[in-house]
């Protein structure tokens, strides 16, 4: 077991783990921060997203040996950055969820398009989100508010 | 009179022998402690550029030089899964960037190779057909050298390259694959690589003739 300290949401944690545990179990079982879902396990689905560094990244293959000082946003803590708000927003307005489980990772990688795209094409929301799966097929209204959100983003 | 002539022809040859030996070790010179030929023949180059198009195409390498918008992955060189694709910089896209799972090492645990500035080639230094077949060896050879197509690097500057390029020193330490197995590795070790690099850089950077 290795001491590693994160900062997790802006705020520092302190957690004492095998170095190879994927990030993703460091939140929900360390941490009891349960919004980042396990899906896959292979980082073939997106439902693990978080933002490391800023980068949509898939905390089920990352060992927390090696996510070093870089700041973790997760779903709890997206909603207070604007884009993150904006995008929680428009999920509700377009009332996006069905079951719901793959959709923390659908919202983090959303963020992370708007953020360098603020005005994504069909094709930008395509290449970004296509590695994000929904058993629901609630894509179509993931697009959309995807682009609701990018319309409130001034 | 004779004995005379005898001995001048004998000393003649000696000289032409010791002159001969020291001709053959000039044209190699140790740097060091690695040879490196400096007249070596085209078709010693030839000979050589043929072991570095073995490391090129080999799986742990062309899978970042594809002609495609995606990367491959694993030795039967499929597509890379989770629709992951090539993005403007060859990093991917936002949302789904090469780092979103590649990090600076690899990760045995998870079987996710990593490595610095995980990125795919530039599409001008694709050495396969957008049908993911390998280029031929005389095209590969061709691209490489061609500074237009290879962010300008001269012969010296492949040769350090190879030497030292985070990515490709990561094809001799491509880790554990998901299963926990060790990634197959090229058929030369980095040290043959380099040297097989370096004796056809010494040789000109010939390259076959051929489409």
């Amino acid at each position: 077991m290795t001491t590693y300290q994160l900062s997790v949401n802006g705020q520092r944690k302190e957690v004492d783990v095998d170095p190879t545990t994927p990030l993703l179990w460091v939140l929900r079982e360390e941490l009891k921060m349960t919004g980042t879902k396990y899906g896959c396990g292979i980082s073939a689905c997106g439902a693990c997203t978080v933002h490391l560094d800023g980068i949509a990244s898939r905390s089920c293959v990352i060992p927390v040996s090696l996510i070093g000082n870089r700041p973790i946003v997760t779903i709890e803590g997206i909603g207070a950055d604007p884009v993150g708000r904006a995008v929680q927003d428009a999920w509700v307005d377009k009332d996006v969820v069905q079951c719901g489980y793959c959709q923390s990772g659908q919202i983090m990688t959303a963020v992370a398009l708007l953020k360098d795209k603020p005005r994504p094409t069909d094709t930008n929301i395509e290449e970004s989100m296509g590695g994000n799966l929904c058993r629901c097929g609630t894509y179509v209204r993931i697009r959309e508010a995807i682009k609701g959100a990018s319309a409130q983003l001034k | 009179m004779f004995a005379t002539r005898s001995l001048v022809v004998r000393s003649f040859l000696a000289m032409f022998v010791v002159f001969a030996s020291w001709l053959a070790l000039a044209s190699v010179n140790i740097t060091n402690g690695q040879t490196t030929a400096t007249d070596a023949r085209p078709a010693d180059g030839l000979a050589e550029w043929q072991r570095v198009y073995s490391v090129l195409t080999f799986p742990r390498c062309i899978n970042c030089h594809t002609a495609t918008n995606y990367p491959q992955q694993g030795d039967d060189r499929h597509r890379h899964f989770a629709n992951v694709i090539r993005g403007p910089d060859g990093k991917g896209v936002a949302g789904l960037n090469c780092a979103s799972c590649h990090q600076e090492k690899n990760s045995d645990a998870t079987g996710v190779p990593g490595g610095h500035n995980w990125h795919l080639a530039p599409l001008s230094m694709r050495w396969q057909d957008p049908n993911d077949r390998p280029l031929s060896s005389a095209a590969v050879c061709r691209a490489l050298i061609d500074r237009a197509k290879n962010h300008g690097l001269d012969a010296p500057g492949l040769l350090k390259h190879h030497e030292e390029e985070p990515l490709v020193l990561w094809a001799w330490d491509p880790g554990r694959r998901p299963d926990g197995t060790l990634r197959a590795l090229p058929p030369l070790t980095h040290v043959q690589f380099v040297e097989a690099t370096r004796r056809w850089v010494a040789a000109g950077t010939p390259c076959p003739k051929g489409p």
